[in-house]
């Protein structure tokens, strides 16, 4: 049944080494669903959150891999709407990880929650105002858009296909594919950008708040090109990854540097406003809320090495890597350039989440500290456990990469 | 829904910083009146639910000049931008129009704690376990107010049961408008010094309004502009300067 699933023309380990690679990917799946149980059933304080600390790790994660996600949203941008056609060797590969990463991070915010059966009151009544409504409203219709972006890739499976029904389904899917990258692209542009909104309408936290430009403040867009920059870098990096795992070529070289070259203009642009909306923030929002910035960065840990780190060392240094041909060109400065600008929005997440609630506002408070339970740890590695295995299932049974069949037979030949 | 029968008032609060003790009755005689269940055994500073708080302030200075203030602090009642009420996705929060208290509605909330991120106050507190009393204590719980469920935020109401009974009071006796002295939460009653004024900030002849307008009166953190109604008085300077922002140590 095994050999029968696995798409024609393509070498794939044998059935016993496969479950072998899932054994310990279940195992870390089932502790972290032991984890999600205990704060469902008994409560949130199994985490180590509290009254200060009101988000934690989770809300830290929701945000990185959402913005690692936007690969998904992104390549199908270039490739559906601005006809990048050499990107269609990664688009299925992209709309998987895409999927994980969105829908782990809703599984995550629904245990976060401390009422998930009440999530559909956001829809019964919204608060139109509030950014965690956008976020809601396009994070579920976006996560249904990349279900049925999955659809067509499940059902091209050799055994699936032989359905007549499913194949004129799958065929009329792939017409639509346009409308829905577009979709996709849309609602991504708001949920990428009412995460950023999130913080950056905190007018009680000064660390965070920025001045707005419309209705919105300045980190909406600056997440939304965040996000799009370093999409691209992760979908390179995850088909690095697999490739070296599977020990095969998957795609040609020049779409390695194409995704490189996309994240680092994208990049450059970033850094340069975020650089701008630093300047502003520092000698104008901030003060005028009573809060010197200099301030932050002398409280606690955090120095001005955390900015520097976030902006030139994981921020401008891979930019300028990725958009120099020459230096693209060589794999190890490319795939250590994406990882670099993933680790930047990394950081850069860690910065809006975790350092907004760590720096105090009143006088008589001081920074405070927070370290994730274990509880919260195994939830997130759960999710960790789950991309693993959806991945690695689709990978066996499914086309992820359209040219891994050419690029085997003529490395045959 | 504007209610023709009653005028508009502010409620807010002045707290006197120079006759508070740090005693604490006020934050007992809150749990007691707003059916705060007794903290879990696990249950921290920072995991327990107090929805008025007195924390200590010192002005940092070697002995003898040590001073040290005792600072409690209720939910603001924020009257411009409320922090806690645009976050809120699921329209959970509310500023009364009529009274301009903040409200929470325990019922709906959906427990994310944007809220609580929102608030530059720290004045909301999570359910973090189920609320539980020892038995018999139960008997204790007051009728006016409804105990909240695990995975919810709550924070201080301005005693918003004790509102209720003004206004039944009130309407049993044929009067449209409460009276002033039926209405008085429970840490004003409680605080042993006298620190805390309560009343009706648009009545500029009510003892609150009064103490607002006093020079030495400040409210924290204005510079955010989040016009908040609780108004605190000192009359040392190095309070009141330093209520603008946090302090490096």
């Amino acid at each position: 049944m095994d050999k029968q699933l696995i798409p024609r023309g393509l070498r794939r380990t044998s059935f016993t080494n496969f479950l072998m690679w899932l054994v310990p990917w279940v195992l870390m799946l089932g502790v972290g669903l032991y984890a999600i149980y205990l704060c469902l059933a008994e409560g949130l304080f199994h985490t180590n959150m509290d009254n200060r600390f009101a988000f934690g790790l989770w809300i830290y994660l929701d945000l990185t891999v959402i913005a690692l996600g936007a690969g998904a949203f992104f390549t199908g941008f270039l490739l559906y709407i601005l006809r990048r056609d050499e990107l269609k060797s990664v688009i299925n590969s992209a709309v998987v990880v895409g999927l994980i990463c969105y829908s782990g991070a809703v599984a995550v915010l629904m245990v976060d929650v401390g009422q998930p059966l009440r999530a559909w009151f956001t829809f019964w009544h919204p608060n139109t105002h509030s950014m965690l409504t956008e976020v809601t409203f396009c994070l579920t219709v976006y996560l249904t858009v990349l279900l049925i972006e999955y659809l067509p890739i499940v059902l091209k499976n050799r055994k699936l296909r032989q359905i007549p029904r499913f194949m004129v389904f799958e065929f009329q899917l792939h017409k639509i594919m346009p409308v829905l990258a577009g979709v996709g692209t849309f609602l991504s542009f708001f949920h990428q950008g009412s995460l950023g909104g999130l913080y950056g309408v905190l007018q009680g936290r000064p660390f965070a708040y920025r001045e707005a430009l419309g209705i919105w403040p300045s980190t909406f867009f600056l997440f939304v090109l965040s996000a799009a920059a370093v999409g691209p870098s992760f979908v390179l990096l995850i088909t690095w990854l697999v490739q070296r795992i599977s020990r095969k070529q998957l795609v040609k070289p020049e779409v390695f540097r194409f995704l490189g070259k996309v994240s680092g203009i994208l990049l450059i642009v970033y850094i340069l406003l975020k650089a701008i909306d630093t300047l502003i923030w520092m000698n104008y929002t901030s003060p005028e809320s009573g809060f010197a910035a200099y301030m932050f960065y002398h409280a606690g840990s955090f120095g001005t090495w955390i900015l520097v780190l976030e902006l030139v060392v994981l921020g401008l240094v891979p930019a300028v890597l990725l958009v120099t041909p020459k230096m693209r060109a060589r794999p190890g400065v490319l795939v250590g350039a994406a990882l670099a600008a993933c680790c930047g929005i990394v950081v850069n997440r860690f910065v809006m989440t975790v350092q907004t609630l760590a720096l105090p506002t009143l006088p008589f408070d001081a920074v405070l500290s927070y370290s994730p339970s274990w509880e919260e740890i195994a939830t997130f590695l759960a999710v960790v456990a789950y991309g693993v295995l959806l991945y690695s299932l689709s990978y066996r049974y499914m086309t992820l990469f359209p040219q891994e069949r050419d690029l085997y037979q003529s490395s045959w030949r | 829904m504007e209610q023709a029968t009653e005028k508009k008032s502010r409620f807010g609060m002045l707290i006197d910083l120079d006759r508070c003790t740090g005693c604490g009755a006020c934050m007992i005689s809150c749990a007691v009146e707003n059916n705060i269940a007794p903290a879990e055994q696990k249950a921290t500073t920072r995991t327990g639910v107090t929805w008025i708080r007195v924390s200590a302030m010192s002005n940092g200075a070697e002995f003898p000049a040590t001073d040290t203030v005792y600072v409690p602090m209720p939910c603001q009642q924020c009257e411009k931008d409320t922090p806690c009420v645009a976050v809120c996705p699921q329209n959970a929060v509310d500023v009364d129009p009529q009274t301009g208290i903040v409200g929470q509605v325990p019922q709906r909330c959906l427990g994310c704690r944007y809220c609580m991120t929102a608030c530059p106050y720290h004045a909301r507190y999570f359910d973090w376990w189920d609320p539980r009393w020892p038995e018999g204590m139960e008997q204790t719980l007051n009728p006016d107010v409804a105990p909240r469920m695990r995975g919810v935020a709550e924070k201080c109401n301005f005693c918003h049961g004790r509102l209720h009974a003004a206004r039944t009071k009130a309407a049993a006796e044929g009067r449209t408008d409460i009276a002033p002295a039926d209405y008085v939460p429970a840490c004003v009653e409680a605080c042993p010094a006298h620190a805390i004024v309560f009343g009706d900030l648009n009545d500029a002849e009510s003892e609150v309004a009064r103490g607002a307008a006093h020079p030495h009166s400040f409210r924290f953190l204005v510079k955010l502009g989040t016009e908040s109604k609780v108004y605190y008085r000192s009359e040392r300077a190095w309070v009141r300067d330093n209520a603008d922002a946090f302090r490096l140590a």
